[in-house]
């Protein structure tokens, strides 16, 4: 193992988190401009050109705020649960791949940081792992709305996780393969999408029931909870949990455009502009990905908790596993 | 001493120092994320032994779900602080008895098998740990024990269901049953 590699990981691996919390950042703006046209309004636009720098000047105001935490709360896993919310959304995507290799500074270098042969269980068993830091944040605080909301953000997440690891399972059946990299280039000429559109759109509903979001954000569910979990945190605390959920966005948005719409090895050719059509083709789809789960928010009104978990176990679930064993048996009629 | 030796005797003790943190806590939270950063730790030696799919695993299904619902009820309950006093007595120097019996046999395994711990033990093939061949194992040469596995796990879940079904008419299901109750 020579030098070069070990800094080739090192730099990598401070470019996916630097890109998410940049993408976090901007993610936000992207939505409360969104929102806000959506809803007739014009939305953040005083800071920097077209709101550009408002960014930074929530960022610079939450640094700035009083940090309480509550008298009774148990102060060491109150400050944990912010940071293990946070670590999962940040190393999620280092699975996923930009683009095939390309030359940099003389010598190949891949664009992705690993290409594991289990990468897609790598993702199962982070998301799975994720939700100990909500759960956590309700419990230290010490106050029974931050409890329920920590409770139903679990029971959520815990039972959408099934159908979501089985939709991400019909991915990788067609490819025959867990690793990323092989089931983006088995999509180069079709992606999964069209063979699989009943596994994708269970992988976007029970995603979006995954990070919290609208219409399934019932842990958030303001006229009931307060703001749920969080409603104890605030300054830097708070704002991590905030990034937390926008990076979940990106990184939902990044994993399944990779499974189902071709990721970086469609519609443009990857080896196209010296490599770099690869990370173009993933950032388009990415950008049409938020920009429609950001719609979704400003249209649909939040589903009733019970009618939630019904949808989750008794429609996703058994759908999930019907597709399973139709995806397996035509592999083996028809031959892979 | 190898870079790879150092890390694994420092992993290791880790795994043991979650271990004994999990058993002495008297917090049933705190003992539950001492248990979960042991099946983590545990998931890491894995790794460096080259056992990719099995670590995950062991993440996702220990870590990630068994653990997520220990905490869960936890929680649920408010069963976070534990009894001062132990109901069962004795259990201290019971445990102090074993563990000293346990502590001289393995000592005394290694003075008189000294040989049988030095004989080095021949390295797995580097696709041992793949998903395939794990695959291919489970569903060959393991077939049965992994099919009486599985259906031990369903008549479990068919009985945990029956349980919590309770004495409930048989025509209401249980998510109405909930939402009549909370109104």
């Amino acid at each position: 193992m020579d030098a070069a590699l070990i800094w080739e990981w090192v730099i990598k691996s401070l470019f996916i988190i630097l890109f998410m919390t940049a993408g976090f950042a901007y993610v936000t703006l992207l939505e409360r401009r969104v929102l806000a046209r959506m809803q007739v309004r014009i939305g953040p636009n005083r800071a920097g050109p077209f709101g550009l720098l408002q960014p930074v000047a929530d960022g610079v105001k939450l640094i700035f705020k009083e940090e309480l935490i509550p008298a009774y709360a148990d102060k060491f896993v109150f400050v944990l649960a912010p940071v293990l919310t946070v670590i999962p959304a940040l190393i999620i995507t280092a699975v996923v791949p930009w683009g095939p290799q390309v030359m940099l500074f003389g010598r190949p270098v891949p664009l992705y940081l690993v290409d594991l042969n289990i990468g897609v269980l790598y993702i199962v068993a982070v998301t799975s792992i994720s939700v100990y830091g909500i759960a956590l944040a309700g419990w230290s605080s010490n106050n029974k709305y931050a409890t329920m909301g920590g409770l139903r953000a679990t029971a959520q997440m815990i039972s959408y996780e099934l159908a979501l690891g089985l939709a991400m399972l019909a991915p990788v059946m067609m490819a025959g393969s867990m690793s990323m990299v092989d089931v983006v280039e088995s999509q180069r000429t079709l992606p999964f999408i069209v063979l699989q559109p009943v596994a994708f759109l269970i992988y976007f509903m029970s995603s979006l029931a995954e990070i919290n979001r609208a219409p399934f954000d019932m842990p958030e569910a303001e006229q009931e909870l307060t703001a749920g979990y969080h409603t104890e945190y605030s300054g830097m605390k708070f704002a991590l949990f905030f990034m937390a959920e926008y990076i979940k966005m990106i990184a939902v948005a990044m994993i399944g455009s990779t499974l189902f719409l071709g990721g970086y090895a469609w519609p443009l050719p990857p080896e196209w502009l010296g490599g770099f059509a690869g990370p173009i083709n993933l950032l388009a789809k990415v950008l049409v990905w938020l920009f429609v789960i950001i719609w979704l928010r400003a249209t649909l009104p939040r589903i009733r908790y019970d009618r939630l978990m019904f949808y989750g176990w008794k429609v996703l679930f058994p759908v999930a596993l019907v597709n399973i064993v139709i995806t397996a048996v035509v592999i083996v009629l028809v031959g892979g | 001493m190898l870079p790879g030796e150092i890390l694994f005797g420092f992993i290791g003790l880790v795994v043991v120092i979650t271990a004994v943190g999990m058993v002495i806590s008297r917090n049933a939270i705190y003992s539950a994320l001492f248990l979960v950063s042991n099946f983590t730790t545990v998931a890491l030696l894995y790794l460096i032994l080259g056992a990719p799919f099995i670590a995950v695993v062991q993440i996702s299904v220990y870590a990630g779900s068994i653990m997520v619902l220990f905490l869960f009820v936890i929680m649920l309950l408010g069963a976070e602080r534990l009894a001062a006093k132990e109901k069962l007595q004795g259990q201290r120097l019971l445990a102090v008895i074993l563990g000293v019996v346990f502590l001289v046999e393995l000592g005394l395994f290694g003075v008189w098998k000294a040989g049988y711990m030095t004989t080095p033990v021949p390295p797995a093939a580097a696709t041992a740990g793949a998903p395939e061949a794990v695959g291919m194992a489970l569903f060959t040469q393991y077939a049965l024990p992994f099919e009486v596995t599985g259906f031990i796990l369903l008549v479990a879940t068919v009985g945990a269901i029956l349980l919590t079904r309770g004495d409930k008419p048989a025509s209401k299901d249980l998510i109405t049953a909930v939402s009549e109750k909370e109104g």
